[in-house]
Order: C-alpha cells, then structure tokens, then sequence
C-alpha cells in the first residue's frame, strides 16, 4: 500500500482562526468559552459556548458566495484555503481527477434551517422558504462547495457520524489514498451549532456544562466536578497526500498518517459503553493498522468532552488497551480550551496531534482543579500545562452518538 | 418611503452582491448581474416579501430585467 503523509494545514478554532493561533492557544492552555453572542441565550439552561471570535471570512470567500453558505461551510471554506496556501500545492499542475474531497459534519446547516422554519411559522402563513435553504444546509454541501472552489474532481462526499465525522472522514481518505484511487484528499471537517436549537438539545440532554458563573473554567475533563461539554464550533482541514506525489513536488511534509480504525458500540443511542469497549477496541484496531505496538504511542489526543460517564469509559479503555504503558503516556483533551467542536472535532484534534509532533510537546488539558477519585491518579492527563516531550506517534480518538467510534494514528515522518 | 425602485435596487444589491452602479433598468439578472436559476427564484421571492404580494409563477419568468421588476411592482403595488 502507499504511504500517506499531512502536506497542508488550516484551522478555524474558538482558540484562534489559524494554524499558527491555534498552535499558540494550546500551548498557553488558552479557555475559548465566552457568553454566547449568535442568538439570545437569556433563557437557556447554558448561556456560554466557544464560539469562532473575529473571523474575517470574506478575506478567503468571495462575497457573493457567502451569503450562499451556512457558517459551517463558511469555516471549512476558511479553513481549507489556508491549508490549500501552506500545501503550496498548484491545482494546474495536478491530475484533478485524481485529488478529491472527503468531509465530516455532523449536523450541516442547523442555523439556516432553524431560521427559515422560524420565518415561516411567525409568517403570514405563506411557504416562502429560500431556494438556498437546503444547498445550504445539507451536510454535505462543504465537501461540494471546496471541490468547486479548487477544481478537485476526484473522490467527493462527506461523513456523517455525530462526533467521530471529521475523524471518519480522514481515516476514509487514508483509505482512497493508499489503495492507489486518488493522490490527494482534502479532509477534515467543520460545525456550526451554536445556535437555539443545538444549545436546547443538548441542553435537553442534560449534556453540557451549565456552569454559566465561571464559564472560562466550565469544559474541564477528568476533572471531579466535570459537568459536561461546552458546545464548540469551527472547522480544520488537513491535505492528506500520498508520499511520492509529495516528494515529487518538494512539499513540507508534517506528519504521517499510518492508522485509523473505526468501531460501534452496539450500545445505546447517546451512552457510551460502560467499560469503553468500542473505544477499547477502536484503539487496537487503528494500532494495528499501523503496526504499532502501545509502546509507540507518546501522546493520546482524547475524546474526553468532560461528561460523567464519557470521561470514565474512555480511560477504562485506555488502561486496559496500554496496560503499564498508559502510566508513559501523555493524555490530554484540547477540548479542555476549545470545547467540543461536534462533527469538526476529530479534525482540529487529529492538527493538535500533527503540531504536537511538529513541535515536540502535548498540550495541556486545562481547569483541573480536583482529582476525580474514580480516575487513576497515577496517569498523566497533562493538567493545566502544556508539557515538553519526545511526541513520535500520537492517538487522536473520538466518538459519536449513536455510538461509532474512530481513531487516526499520526507519526513523525521519516524517509 | 423609498420609491418602488430604491426598494428593488436594495433587495438586488444585498442578494446578488453586485455593485449599486450595475443595477440599471436594461440589466439583465442572468447574463449581467451573475445570477443563477436558484438566485432568480430568490429575487422573486424577496420581491413578494418586500411588497407583501404574491407573484404567479408565469409572471415570475417574464420579469428577467430590473426594469421589468420595477415596471411590474409597480404595477401592482400602490404606490
């Protein structure tokens, strides 16, 4: 099989709307919680996301196209031109059948729909529902809207698997790659979800945190008095491109893609397995794709949302899977600083693992305050600081509800 | 209040993002503004909510120009 490495990075994060303010929040262990500013929260359960501050949009997206997009496209579109930029990759020179599109999101447009049944119901009765709506709302318009915007004419469509879409979108175009099918794929994924419908759903839920007095403190995984998720919004994109073709054309080469697994609980709609064993096995799967041993893993880029139960279930699997090795390990939740990003997450968390190996450090999982006592101490979850080390492999998990779950293994790359 | 013409101008400049300088009464939406089928539908349908009126489809194919736009609405709304 062919050998699959990141030649292009681009992010748009609650921390930073760049790869390089990204890589700067998760070193200073920067909290991208804030009051929420996209609707009126007065009387919501939570009042507090991570929302995407200050993104000039129109300085990647012509003007016209904008207003055709959802702000879930409007970040995948942001975020890919900064990748497509850093990849130096000149889309003339290319076989544009053989460089495609694969891209999760796990809801698509939910504000545009929420809108336009909104317009309707306190209308005057009449269906005047936009011609864009559903263009614009479909959770696979991204992966349409950036293979028009670059020409890509090869492999083209999106995941859709709640949590895990971004990270099943990239262990899919691992796939493409390697098998020989395509020689570039732009993948990643991108979310906008905070919007009345999606903070009263999973505020219905009972999922997110609804620590409203101190907001800044709210996503704190492992921690004891975790309370759920912040909901988070954005979008990262990684080029995924196959090793010669790379080579051919002298491209910086970040990282390597060398495993990915996917797996289904078989469980409950939203609970994850009590012992963590799609999440166990999730692990072993991608490892073995990749012919590692647990010994080879420095870093695990967690699911870890900061919710009772998923938090338990993911370390249970973590020890069982490395055994003495978890105790070596580093393992954090990035999502400590930029909250859960949904269907965007496996993407900018699989970026986290890229600069980690990049930059030879683990970024810290931030707002620990109090050890959980059903947590074992002696692991090293990266409180609260970014620490130094030797990063040469890392583990990016994620998981969904309806129970899938997906893991890409990055490793440093050598010739 | 605007003239019936300020209003159509607006509504054209804000969806189709072209310049205010382009929307004279010989432009065409299609072939000099860069609108596509789905943007002439949602002309049409800004129009109905701005003058709170309901344009029949075949009226809606006729109207291709800002001029017929403007001619139209105001021969349907009060002025």
């Amino acid at each position: 099989m062919k050998r699959v490495v990141v030649t292009g990075l681009g992010a748009v994060t609650p921390i930073g709307n760049s790869i390089q303010a990204y890589l700067e929040g998760l070193q200073r262990g920067t909290s991208g919680a804030a009051p929420i500013t996209h609707f009126d929260a007065t009387n919501f359960k939570t009042t507090f996301a991570c929302e995407v501050k200050g993104l000039d949009a129109a300085a990647s997206v012509d003007k016209r196209e904008l207003r055709r997009m959802d702000d879930f496209t409007i970040y995948g579109m942001v975020s890919t031109a900064e990748a497509m930029a850093d990849s130096g990759i000149d889309t003339e020179a290319i076989d544009a059948d053989r460089a495609g599109v694969i891209w999760g999101s796990g809801i698509g447009g939910l504000k545009t729909l929420e809108k336009e049944i909104e317009d309707f119901i306190t209308g005057n009765g009449m269906p005047r529902y936009n011609p864009f709506m559903i263009p614009k709302m479909i959770s696979d318009i991204a992966a349409g809207l950036i293979s028009i915007r670059y020409g890509f004419r090869g492999v083209n469509f999106a995941t859709v698997s709640a949590c895990a879409s971004a990270s099943h979108a990239i262990g899919t175009a691992f796939d493409y790659i390697r098998l020989g099918r395509q020689d570039i794929v732009i993948t990643g994924g991108s979310e906008a979800a905070v919007s009345k419908a999606g903070i009263g759903g999973f505020n219905a839920m009972k999922a997110l945190s609804t620590r409203n007095d101190d907001y800044l403190t709210a996503s704190r995984p492992f921690d004891a008095d975790r309370d759920g998720f912040v909901l988070g919004e954005g979008a990262g994109t990684l080029i995924l491109e196959e090793l010669e073709h790379a080579q051919k054309r002298g491209a910086t080469i970040y990282a390597e893609l060398v495993g990915a697994g996917a797996t289904g609980d078989a469980h409950h709609i939203t609970a994850p397995h009590p012992e963590g064993l799609g999440a166990g096995n999730v692990m072993r799967m991608a490892m073995a794709d990749a012919g590692l041993a647990p010994e080879d893993i420095d870093y695990i880029n967690v699911h870890g949302t900061s919710t009772p139960l998923g938090d338990i279930a993911e370390v249970k699997a973590i020890q069982k899977v490395f055994g003495e090795h978890a105790y070596n390990l580093n393992i954090s939740s990035t999502k400590s600083m930029t909250g859960h990003l949904l269907g965007a997450a496996g993407a900018i968390e699989a970026i986290a693992g890229i600069l980690a190996i990049q930059h030879q450090f683990v970024p810290p999982t931030i707002n620990h305050f109090t050890d959980d006592p059903e947590l074992d101490s002696k692991l090293n979850f990266t409180f609260n600081e970014a620490q130094q080390r030797q990063v040469r492999a890392v583990l990016s998990n994620t998981f969904g509800f309806g129970g899938h779950n997906s893991s890409v293994i990055f490793k440093k790359f050598e010739d | 209040m605007s003239s019936i013409a300020e209003r159509v101008k607006k509504i054209i400049v804000d969806k189709l993002g072209v310049d205010e300088s382009e929307v004279n009464p010989d432009a065409n939406f299609t072939n000099d503004l860069g609108a596509d089928s789905l943007d002439t539908v949602e002309l049409i349908m800004e129009f109905e909510k701005e003058f709170d009126i309901a344009i029949p489809d075949e009226q809606a194919e006729e109207i291709q120009t800002v001029g017929q736009a403007v001619s139209y609405l105001e021969s349907q709304v009060e002025g």
